[in-house]
């Protein structure tokens, strides 16, 4: 039995014994079940929020057809704080492995919605048509030329306004003192491409330059000006060596990484950060609360398990009933919290910012099934700890 | 002396568990020297502190003693690593306890049964031969209550019925009927007596009341650690189990 040939034998005995009682107490280990069940659903909704609310600031740069971000130098890497001429949009097109450049302009633009409904604050972004920072069009045209009156809409804009292909945004915005509308048509409509936790509308970079907000210094400035520079390298080229070369040739150029830029997007590292904390301290709750539970369970359980010790059963086959037992325990709480996430997640508009991601969902599901078998660690111990003598009352 | 070792199921020589506290040197069980045969019944008696249940846990393998020896079916105690001692006890030992007896999660039927699976050798007549032996000791009706469903007597009958179940070389007994009204305890000592006649088994049972020695085949008397005195004469053991009575 204690041999290596009794670990079948000690296993089933082991999963007997726990599956019956929890079969036996089945309201109390259900109790603890829906316990572990709630933390699953905060765990799974506070990696959602997190991957929600880094997809709103990240989406389009997470999608780009890309590899390197030129900045203005010094600028810290924030697209908004960086300014790059065209001249220097040519100088990078013209260095050795870039296959293609284009410059993207960042603005909020308010979208004036048909009847009484609320403007909607839309981002808009100047991108090259047929260069890297136009987003393919799911339905629709790409833009047409850099003057046209038109725009692409992210899904996301279009749920919210409505507008479908060939409509007519309206935008308001501010130039100067004075409140300017313009009418864009909506060329095509791609998938969701938000920016800066924002719905967004891509417009031809000139069209952009024409209609964003600005001061009024810029109303009578004559060159168009963007915020970065897209840089998709050449098949086979080194993005370091790129990079580089790009910092050499191109001056006042700093580049980073698509990774980079995200990193760098405001409040985005600290955003995921506190989000991830607040994760990890909800696991580590369940740790306390499943640890806690398992103790109380084994407190009880002293003289019980001294009989079982005192007729023969071994130290392993406690151990292993007290482990499936807990194992059994957190994975029906856990498939019970995973199924009431996945139940209150097709009950909210797509507006709320809560994506369940497969992989970040397996991550933390995980982590939940883990945290159950470390929390019953202590309990664990202790139960194989108790002496067969309790069962005469004695100890040695 | 080497044919009579042969004969008996358990044999102590010279045992003692002597425990060092602030107050001194307790010595617990102080040179006691037993032997029971196969088919015998011994009620090992004394009052409070005696010794007794002390003595009871070096005979279960429960406990190493200080000094002596403990020979069941013919295996020196003191030799076996750990986990020979448990599976010792798992083979060859059968409980029952004061209380908290029976796993509290499994029937009656499951708690018996309980014996043959830790020993792996649950099968259908194994199966059968459970239900059989809870029959028998009037539990017939019983076989799918959980212990908190049953009386005190119940339980003390299924325990029995476990202690008996796997067929072992000595039958262990810790006060079976510390929490039973008279009659019931009288039942209870009855039957087991019986059975462990029928089934030729070595049966040990602790208890202070002293009543219950009717039912036994010879009278162990412990005070201070020590064997002070033997009963073996029939009608001595009823003399003494009705003085304690009356």
């Amino acid at each position: 039995m204690e041999n290596e040939s009794g670990l079948k034998e000690s296993v089933f005995l082991s999963a007997y014994l726990a599956v019956k009682e929890i079969w036996r107490n089945r309201a109390r280990f259900l109790m603890v079940a829906l316990v572990i069940a709630l933390i699953t659903l905060l765990v799974l909704f506070i990696a959602a929020l997190g991957e929600g609310l880094g997809n709103g600031n990240r989406e389009y740069l997470s999608k780009l057809d890309a590899e390197l971000v030129a900045f203005q130098a010094k600028s810290d890497f924030l697209i908004a704080a960086s300014r790059m001429e065209r001249g220097r949009l040519s100088s990078i097109r013209r260095v050795e492995g870039v296959a293609d450049a284009g410059m993207v302009g960042t603005a909020s633009v308010n979208l004036i919605l048909p009847g009484d409904a609320p403007v909607l604050k839309a981002a808009l972004l100047g991108v090259e048509p047929g260069h890297t920072g136009e987003p393919p069009v799911l339905e629709g045209e790409p833009l047409s030329t850099d003057l046209a009156d038109e725009v692409i809409i992210d899904r996301n804009t279009a749920l919210q306004s409505g507008l479908q292909v060939g409509d007519v945004a309206q935008i308001r915005v501010t130039q100067g003192t004075r409140d300017e509308f313009y009418n864009l048509r909506v060329a095509g409509i791609t998938d969701g491409q938000q920016y800066g936790l924002q719905p967004t509308m891509f417009a031809p970079f000139f069209t952009w330059d024409k209609v964003r907000p600005k001061s009024e210094a810029e109303v009578n400035g004559s060159e168009a000006v963007g915020n970065v520079i897209l840089i998709k390298l050449a098949e086979g080229a080194d993005a370091d060596i790129v990079a580089q070369r790009l910092v050499t040739q191109v001056k006042n150029t700093d580049i980073a990484s698509v990774q980079q830029a995200i990193q760098a997007l405001p409040g985005y590292s600290a955003q995921q950060s506190t989000l991830n904390t607040q994760g990890v301290f909800t696991l580590f709750i369940g740790v306390l609360v499943i640890g806690g539970f398992f103790q109380i369970q084994v407190l009880q359980k002293v003289p019980q398990i001294g009989v079982l010790k005192a007729i023969g059963a071994s130290n392993r086959v406690v151990a292993y009933a007290s482990v499936i037992q807990i194992v059994v325990i957190t994975m029906i709480g856990v498939l019970i919290g995973g199924l009431l996430a996945f139940v209150f997640s097709l009950t909210f508009p797509p507006t709320v910012p809560i994506v369940f991601n497969g992989t970040t969902s397996l991550i933390a599901i995980a982590a939940l099934l883990l945290i159950g078998p470390i929390g019953g660690l202590v309990s664990i111990r202790y139960a194989v700890k108790i002496e067969p003598l309790k069962a005469l009352g004695l100890s040695s | 002396m080497k044919n009579k070792e042969t004969t008996y199921a358990l044999q102590t020589d010279a045992v003692q568990k002597i425990y060092e506290s602030e107050f001194g040197t307790i010595r617990a069980v102080d040179g006691v020297s037993l032997a029971v045969q196969a088919g015998e019944f011994v009620a090992l008696v004394g009052p409070s502190g005696s010794g007794k249940t002390t003595m009871l846990s070096i005979l279960a393998a429960l406990l190493q003693p200080s000094a002596g020896r403990v020979v069941l079916d013919g295996q020196d105690l003191a030799q076996m690593t750990d986990k020979e001692r448990v599976a010792l006890r798992r083979e060859k030992i059968g409980f029952t306890f004061q209380a908290n007896n029976l796993v509290p999660y499994l029937n009656a039927l499951e708690n018996v049964e309980l014996m043959l699976r830790l020993n792996n050798r649950l099968d259908k007549a194994g199966k059968m031969r459970a239900e059989e032996l809870l029959a028998r000791l009037g539990l017939g009706e019983r076989l799918y209550n959980l212990p908190g469903q049953m009386s005190g007597g119940q339980q003390q009958r299924v325990a029995i019925a476990r202690a008996l179940i796997h067929n072992p070389s000595l039958v262990l007994a810790d006060e079976p009927t510390a929490s039973l009204d008279t009659e019931r305890a009288y039942q209870v000592v009855k039957t087991f007596a019986g059975l462990i006649h029928e089934q030729n088994r070595a049966g040990i049972m602790v208890t202070h009341d002293l009543r219950m020695c009717e039912y036994v085949d010879r009278v162990l008397l412990m005070k201070d650690g020590q064997l002070v005195r033997v009963i073996k004469d029939e009608k001595e053991i009823k003399a003494f189990a009705q003085g304690a009575g009356e």
